[in-house]
């Protein structure tokens, strides 16, 4: 049993096989789309697979502590920010092999043309508590 | 109330439905929601027979939800005539309910879930809250895992050793929550032992008594690690020690030596150094040699390098090290501290952040990152 985050880029991972902006896609191309990531994680729910799945919104801020006694300093949205998390999804699975297959499941979701995206999406182990047994 | 009293009732009370006709996941479901209500109800008004009170409101609960008139019909005949709760010997079938939750058919996820809420007691909540996954992640888990088992006969013997593998996770590799898994671990070997005579299962026993003898020493206040080498054996439960020592020599005195037994010998070997410069690595060795030819794992390789280090001197493990896939998780943490031993400090320091970045949780790799730390400074950067 371990956790893994997929994640998933707006702008920073390689890119997509079928990279058609989601904006120039036809409305039933995005419903469809829409469609295929809530059944995924519905899937995931009944296989017990499940933690979290969030989106997040592509403009932010960077903050940082500025001294005692002094409000936090903010900065940006950078444009030329090179990395750029979309979202996530957090899966509870038995093997790393398990999380890639379920990360290609993802990454086929469908884009332009109906056709998938094959888009990458980034799949990294959570640091789990230490076991008991290590010698 | 004793909640852990309640719940050790659990696989008598559902093996009591069972054997009525019930079918497994649906009795399961019946005896969770008679544990609820015991929960409830029993702090008020205490029954004189627990059991027997279990069974009923279970039994009951069970025809509630069974939908099919005719079927109830049928199954309410049957009650009449069933003997009275209690009487009839329960060993055996609570036996077949520890194979039947860590069936091959399953994956270990759900086999520990299973287990913990059909064995176990616990609710799904709890064992959600014990893995971090939300309750209805959990829940399904489980009815997917209930199904899996569905078409299993519950009269055939399994395999004691799938079993042992689903307990010793459960004890290893347990989280947090309101629920003490090692404890829970520990109960539910307990209840096995009891049930079945079988070497392995005290030798199971016996490493988790002595490795939970350390707990309370193996992190510091702040949530830090604390190496074995560094521990307060002071703080060491003696009890659990000697328990376990004594279930591990009964054990080996069968002479039927298996993997669980070898660990706990050398979790022994490691509760019986006084201190930890009396450790006696020459016979740790020797038992990691039997594990080794036992399991062929790796991972014993790697540790059994560790050993011949403290008995051989660091050359002797680096030797032995040099062997070993660099991959394996702990390759580089291993290799650091043998370093160090040996004395050549900045192979180690870099070795130990290498180890730090590799680290599989937070609490070994802020270990690994002071080592490195530790090291840098003392070279004077």
């Amino acid at each position: 049993m371990a956790k893994y985050l997929l994640l998933k880029h707006y702008r920073g991972a390689p890119a997509a096989v079928n990279d058609v902006p989601m904006d120039q896609w036809s409305p039933e191309e995005i419903s469809a789309h829409v469609q295929y990531m809530n059944d995924f994680a519905a899937g995931l729910e009944k296989t017990g697979e499940f933690v979290d799945g969030q989106a997040l919104a592509p403009e932010g801020a960077w903050v940082r502590y500025d001294g005692e006694g002094r409000p936090p300093v903010t900065d940006g949205p950078f444009a030329e920010t090179k990395d750029l998390i979309a979202g996530w999804m957090i899966i509870d699975v038995d093997s790393y092999e398990r999380a890639v297959e379920l990360a290609g499941e993802l990454s086929a979701a469908p884009g332009a043309g109906g056709k998938p995206i094959h888009e990458w999406l980034e799949v990294r182990p959570f640091l789990a508590e230490p076991p008991t047994i290590t010698e | 109330m004793d909640e852990v009293l309640l719940r050790s009732l659990t696989p008598n009370v559902l093996t009591v439905l069972v054997r009525r006709g019930a079918d497994f996941a649906a009795a399961e479901d019946a005896v969770q929601d008679a544990l609820v209500e015991a929960l409830r109800v029993w702090a008020a008004d205490p029954p004189r027979d627990a059991k027997g009170w279990l069974v009923t409101v279970a039994w009951r609960k069970f025809l509630d939800t069974t939908r099919a008139d005719a079927a109830r019909r049928r199954r309410e005949d049957r009650v009449e005539e069933e003997p009275a709760p209690g009487t009839a010997p329960a060993m055996d079938d609570t036996l077949q309910l520890y194979f039947l939750c860590a069936h091959p058919s399953l994956t270990p996820a759900s086999a520990v879930a299973l287990t913990l809420r059909a064995v176990g007691g616990l609710s799904t909540r709890q064992i959600a809250e014990a893995y971090l996954v939300p309750e209805a992640t959990m829940a399904q888990r489980i009815s997917r895992a209930k199904r899996t088992v569905s078409g299993v006969r519950f009269d055939r013997p399994g395999d004691v050793a799938t079993v042992l593998r689903v307990l010793y996770l459960v004890f290893n590799e347990g989280y947090s929550g309101d629920v003490d898994l090692a404890a829970e671990a520990i109960r539910l070997t307990r209840q096995l032992a009891a049930r079945i005579d079988h070497p392995e299962v005290a030798g199971l026993l016996a490493l988790m008594l002595l490795h939970h003898a350390r707990r309370a020493a193996r992190t510091a206040s702040d949530g830090s690690l604390v190496p074995l080498a560094e521990q307060d054996r002071g703080r060491w439960d003696t009890t659990l020690i000697a328990e376990g020592v004594g279930i591990l020599q009964a054990a080996l005195a069968r002479d039927r030596l298996g993997e669980f037994q070898a660990q706990a010998a050398i979790a022994a070997l490691h509760a019986d150094a006084p201190t930890a410069g009396e450790t006696d690595w020459v016979q740790i060795v020797e038992w990691y040699d039997e594990l080794t030819r036992l399991t062929g794992s790796p991972v014993v390789r790697l540790n059994r390098a560790v050993a011949v280090g403290e008995a051989d001197g660091p050359r002797a493990g680096l030797a032995a090290l040099a062997a070993l896939d660099a991959s394996l998780p702990r390759h580089a943490a291993v290799a650091a501290y043998l370093h160090e031993r040996d004395g050549d400090l900045a192979t180690a320091a870099r070795l130990y952040a290498e180890a730090a970045h590799k680290a599989p949780n937070l609490a070994e790799r802020d270990h690994l990152t002071r080592q490195a730390a530790r090291l840098n400074a003392r070279r004077g950067r």
